[in-house]
């Protein structure tokens, strides 16, 4: 694991902290685990264009495990798709940023996420009418570790698989923590990198929280040819606040006052 | 209707480039000629509705109008939440077509009776409801349903339906249409539960038959035109007498202020029991057109 944060990983989840401070509320612990992927995505990987996010040739990129969108907010801000401000308006009753996001209401969105198991197969969708419409477009899709217990996330990786879908991948958020507590006693998944070998995808593992390792490896998709791509990516869940680090109890938080956004502000500076 | 449905759709490809079919496990050879021509548009995708109803989303996302058929159970219960959040939430045109809509598969036992399909479909924000009433309106409505904004719900029947919607042209979605005129009693009815209505309204003295092959978005205009101009209202389906064409009738003359005494004819709040045929379940639950025809009368006498 990699020992200190560097500047942009520090910007990024400064933005994570104005949402919070904003909204009030938040998944703090499923978002700073996931800053990294989406970071070297829209930074090195994800051919977008912030200024005409319709254009039809982008990649897509999906939050499947859309609880997580507090670092996705923050790279799409952070990238130019719609102003920063609306990062301080979080989950107010008009804003456009909400605790899970909208593909209708917010630019760079490509699908709405929440209800967990569903970003797979519609990227299986996307992909497929790619190969259709002979469009170079390429789908990623972030999952989440506990969100692999929906069995719809399996149902979409052997229809991946049966599709030879080799400009699809799938990344696995895993920071070895779901609400409750610990993956492995809510309900294990190991052994994970042999579940989607033998689903039929070609499998990697990065410490996700490396960004050198995570750039490799995505420009390296996909891992083998004729196959969907999974990038397992251990991460910890709250990275940047030591206080919350792999703690179940900071999956979520709502009621955030003053004090604990000023907490969360040292400690990252010390992160 | 079933044969009409699944055929039109290879025809609807080959005129419309948008057009994919998406199965999850259906019978051996079924649409093989459309997977010979253009194997890149058919899909068949395993048992796995939740996959296949996201999957679909992401086609339509992106420009496809898919063709979804399965069972009418697996396509409305069990993937509810994918049609709610990846399809209906996005307002795209998903085709959903349901086999066995109502008591179809009565051999087939509790598991295969579609008798919430349209409570759960209504239920959904911009969803469209059709219970087509024979083969010749499937074939209309399947001609004009690539352009139809948004997602639509297809309940088929049994196949070999009487036909009592011929010599029309085109299919209007969120139309009703008027089958035989009334007097004191006008019998709303949808998909094969229209002919039995008719053939009931042939027993019955002076009874109109309103056939509403679009359950939502109603057409609240001729219904409250036909209420309004009846002593007695009856509303017909092979559906729970929860959620289904009665319920959105009562809400609608109650919306309205149209009040007119209202006879649900519907299935019980309860899993069918027995097995037998459809006509053998439609029997037990009063739904047959003599059945029909001695319960509108009843009520009337008592009004």
């Amino acid at each position: 694991m990699t020992a200190t944060l560097d500047q942009r990983a520090r910007a990024l989840r400064r933005l994570i902290i104005d949402a919070l401070e904003g909204g009030g509320r938040g998944h703090i612990g499923s978002s700073l685990s996931l800053v990294e992927l989406v970071r070297v995505l829209y930074d090195d990987i994800l051919r977008v264009r912030p200024a005409e996010p319709d254009w039809p040739d982008r990649d897509r990129f999906i939050l499947s495990k859309g609880h997580g969108c507090l670092a996705l907010y923050a790279v799409l801000a952070d990238k130019g798709f719609f102003p920063p401000d609306h990062l301080t308006r979080q989950c107010r009753p008009e804003a456009m940023l909400g605790g899970h996001p909208e593909r209708a209401l917010i630019p760079g969105v490509e699908a709405s996420t929440g209800a967990l198991g569903h970003g797979l197969s519609i990227g299986i969708g996307l992909a497929l009418a790619a190969r259709l419409q002979c469009r170079p477009s390429r789908v990623f899709v972030i999952l989440g570790d506990g969100e692999l217990d929906e069995g719809s996330v399996w149902e979409g990786a052997m229809a991946a698989a049966k599709h030879r879908l080799d400009h699809l991948t799938a990344l696995i958020d895993h920071n070895k923590l779901q609400s409750y507590g610990p993956v492995r006693e809510v309900l294990d998944l190991e052994p994970l990198a042999d579940k989607w070998r033998a689903f039929g995808f070609a499998v990697r593992e990065v410490d996700g929280h490396d960004v050198a390792q995570l750039q490799a490896a995505l420009r390296a998709v996909p891992f083998a040819p004729d196959r969907p791509s999974a990038l397992i990516c251990h991460t910890v869940k709250g990275r940047g606040l030591d206080f919350a680090e792999n703690d179940p109890t900071w999956h979520h938080k709502a009621r955030i006052g003053a004090d604990q956004i000023a907490r969360m502000r040292d400690a990252l500076e010390r992160a | 209707m079933r044969q009409t449905a699944i055929r039109m759709v290879h025809e609807l490809a080959r005129r419309d480039p948008r057009v994919v079919f998406v199965g999850s496990d259906l019978s051996a050879g079924l649409l093989a000629d459309m997977k010979a021509e253009m194997p890149e548009r058919f899909f068949m995708e395993g048992v796995s509705e939740a996959h296949v109803i996201g999957m679909a989303a992401g086609l339509a996302m992106d420009g496809f109008v898919p063709y979804v058929n399965t069972i009418a159970t697996f396509l409305t219960r069990r993937c509810f939440e994918q049609l709610a959040i990846d399809v209906c939430l996005e307002r795209l045109p998903v085709r959903l077509i349901g086999n066995g809509g109502g008591l179809v598969y009565a051999p087939l036992g509790p598991t295969h009776l579609a008798t919430d399909d349209i409570a759960l479909m209504r239920a959904l924000p911009d969803m469209t409801v059709v219970c087509p009433a024979d083969a010749d309106e499937m074939a209309r409505l399947m001609a004009v349903s690539p352009g139809c904004p948004g997602p639509l719900y297809i309940r088929l029947g049994k196949g070999g339906d009487p036909v009592v919607t011929g010599g029309r042209d085109g299919f209007a979605v969120g139309r009703a249409v008027p089958l035989r005129a009334g007097g004191e009693v006008v019998i709303l009815a949808t998909g094969v539960m229209t002919a039995r209505a008719l053939d009931a309204a042939a027993q019955l003295d002076r009874a109109g038959v309103l056939h509403l092959p679009t359950v939502k978005p109603l057409d609240v205009e001729a219904v409250l035109e036909a209420a309004a101009a009846a002593r007695l209202v009856v509303t017909v389906e092979e559906h729970s007498r929860i959620g289904g064409l009665g319920s959105a009738v009562a809400e609608t003359l109650a919306d309205h202020g149209v009040l007119r005494p209202l006879e649900r004819l519907a299935l019980p709040d309860r899993f069918p029991e027995g097995y037998g045929s459809q006509d053998h379940l439609l029997e037990k639950a009063g739904l047959q057109p003599a059945q029909i025809a001695a319960r509108v009368a009843d009520r009337l006498a008592r009004l």
